[in-house]
């Protein structure tokens, strides 16, 4: 090395590839250690606490939680989350088959593409405002189809059973066209060569897809399902622009639920809403720890 | 080519297959449509219940201007650029560097920092609203737009991070090797060397975020109250509660505001759906 070459060298030339690094770092980590690394603690800190953000806080150590367990408003966001879950992994398959439909190479297909991604480029707000235009009883499109069959409209948002499966409904749109780049690019890269050993093989169809295309697919189909649970645990935009959370609080997920608590009229409860936003943190720690683990366990092979 | 390229297929089902594309085109986009026809509906389509059929008469001129001249979608309009493109210079170079450091360099705590970053972005906002909303007001940049290029800053280096490391990575090391031997210090490797290979990579990355951004709606909420630092995204929430029942103007107001991130998305499609897709080809 050089240092050997030239003893009387300054110290940071002995040291600079050790050095560097760190200073090439710095300003990203010091960035995002303040708003993101920091913040999740002091939330799962001030989860103990009574506060209204003005006056001093009150130690109420597992008060907060406590009051949890038997908050009604708590339970209904809990399991509109679960539903929120279960339904948005449809935008996975439907996304699959989307892509499927268009992996084709005729003329204006690249724009057809293009065009089915849309909803995914336009803003979560935008998507909200047409789609509770959509569902509206007395002039919405949802109502002019079932006027069609003679059915009357049926008020949607407004309704505890109907709401939240009008909401996901709306937030599938932009999720499927996500999920469909996703797989559209998967399809791309996928091995020619066995897809045609496959067709000489007389594989087609299904048992094509199941034992050739899909193995092939698993990093895009993995991603997919990455982006869809987050998607799905953090949808709020949709919710407070189509309902705020009602009617009767029906349609609140937990991300809405600690923003109502924490920031608006209802009151500025800081401490509860923290808790509330410990049990979200939880819940998505789950997935991002299979997410660490899958890339880790990557990132060792590639070494 | 999977599934089986059309054209090689019978003339039946390529018939079918060109005339059912259209047709779930536009059933896709039917919601889209119908908002962009609305937006140049006149008054009195709206009121006689004219949603869904072709508009009697085109105001296209009259709408859009009437938005901007009796609502401050131009001051929200201008709000979202001025958060919009800082955010997206400063987080890109901050990722640039950081990037390069976690791509380059073998350290120790090299994996637990880069994970650290991956970690970091997968949080759900709310477990961070408290604390952010706090310190933005303790330092003074509460309702401004600065306070909102910090904190997307600093959030949007997460991914941005990820996103570099892994393009750092797949460069051929050797070049910098070769750099190290001719004796060049660690910046002009990073400036002379590194930094023109990502330009693909700045690109994709710039128009991911810039979208994502422009789009947050749930910051605007959290750390914004008035009209001065509002993005468009908030401020069409308040334009559906001036405008009640003025469908046209609020369908003409959401595609004002979905316009700058769709012109985006059309001019530099390639980046970034390259961004968008890190990841499903391999890994």
């Amino acid at each position: 090395m050089q240092n050997s070459a030239r003893p009387r060298v300054g110290f940071w030339e002995r040291h600079q590839k050790r050095i560097a690094p760190w200073l090439f770092l710095a300003p990203a980590m010091i960035m995002f250690l303040v708003y993101v690394i920091f913040p999740i603690f002091q939330s799962i800190d001030i989860s103990f606490y009574e506060w209204d953000g003005l006056s001093p806080k009150t130690w109420v150590g597992f008060g907060n939680y406590v009051e949890l367990m038997g908050d009604e408003a708590f339970y209904t966001s809990l399991k509109n989350n679960v539903i929120w879950l279960v339904l948005y992994m449809l935008a996975v398959p439907v996304g699959l088959g989307i892509a499927l439909y268009l992996n084709q190479s005729v003329f204006g297909i690249r724009l057809v593409k293009s065009l089915f991604f849309f909803p995914f480029v336009i803003s979560q707000v935008v998507v909200g405002l047409v789609f509770s235009w959509f569902y509206d009883p007395s002039y919405g499109l949802l109502a002019k189809l079932l006027g069609v069959f003679g059915l009357p409209g049926i008020p949607v948002l407004a309704d505890e059973h109907y709401v939240t499966y009008g909401i996901i409904a709306a937030g599938l749109w932009p999720q499927i066209a996500y999920c469909m780049i996703l797989f559209l690019t998967g399809l791309n890269n996928v091995n020619p060569e066995q897809v045609e050993a496959g067709r000489i093989d007389g594989a087609t169809g299904w048992t094509m897809l199941r034992h050739i295309i899909l193995p092939q697919l698993r990093p895009a189909t993995f991603l997919a399902i990455v982006v869809t649970v987050i998607g799905a645990l953090r949808s709020f935009d949709m919710i407070s622009i189509m309902t705020q959370g009602g009617p009767f609080g029906s349609s609140r997920v937990l991300a809405y639920y600690m923003f109502e608590q924490a920031l608006s009229e209802y009151g500025y409860r800081m401490g509860y809403g923290s808790a509330i936003a410990t049990v979200l943190f939880l819940i998505m720690m789950v997935y991002i720890t299979i997410f660490i683990v899958r890339m880790f366990k990557a990132e060792r092979r590639a070494r | 080519m999977f599934p089986t390229p059309i054209a090689k297929t019978g003339p039946l089902t390529r018939r079918f297959y060109m005339i059912s594309l259209p047709v779930a085109l536009i059933l896709w986009l039917l919601p889209l449509i119908a908002v962009l026809l609305t937006s140049v509906r006149s008054a009195g389509d709206i009121n006689a219940g004219n949603y869904w059929g072709w508009p009697t008469q085109w105001n296209l001129v009259e709408n859009y201007t009437a938005i901007f001249t009796s609502s401050p979608i131009g001051q929200y309009l201008f709000n979202s650029f001025k958060i919009t493109v800082p955010t997206v210079i400063a987080s890109v170079g901050l990722s640039c560097l950081a990037g390069f450091a976690l791509g380059t360099y073998r350290f120790k705590a090299n994996l637990f920092v880069f994970f650290v970053f991956i970690a970091g972005n997968f949080v759900p906002f709310q477990i961070l609203m408290v604390p952010v909303r706090d310190l933005t007001l303790k330092l003074g940049l509460y309702d401004t737009v600065t306070g909102l290029v910090l904190f997307h800053t600093a959030f949007q280096t997460g991914f941005c991070t990820l996103f570099m490391r892994n393009f750092i990575k797949a460069l051929p090391f050797e070049l910098i090797e070769a750099a190290r031997v001719d004796g060049a210090s660690e910046f002009v490797i990073f400036r002379r060397i590194v930094l023109p290979l990502m330009r693909p990579a700045i690109a994709a990355l710039a128009v991911l975020i810039f979208t994502f951004v422009w789009n947050d709606y749930f910051w605007a909420q959290v750390l914004v109250q008035g009209d001065s630092a509002m993005p468009v995204t908030g401020g069409l929430k308040s334009l559906n509660g001036l405008y009640v029942a003025s469908w046209h103007l609020v369908s003409a107001g959401s595609i004002v505001a979905a316009l700058p991130p769709v012109a985006m998305f059309f001019l530099m499609q390639k980046h970034f759906i390259a961004g968008l897709t890190l990841g499903a080809t391999k890994g």
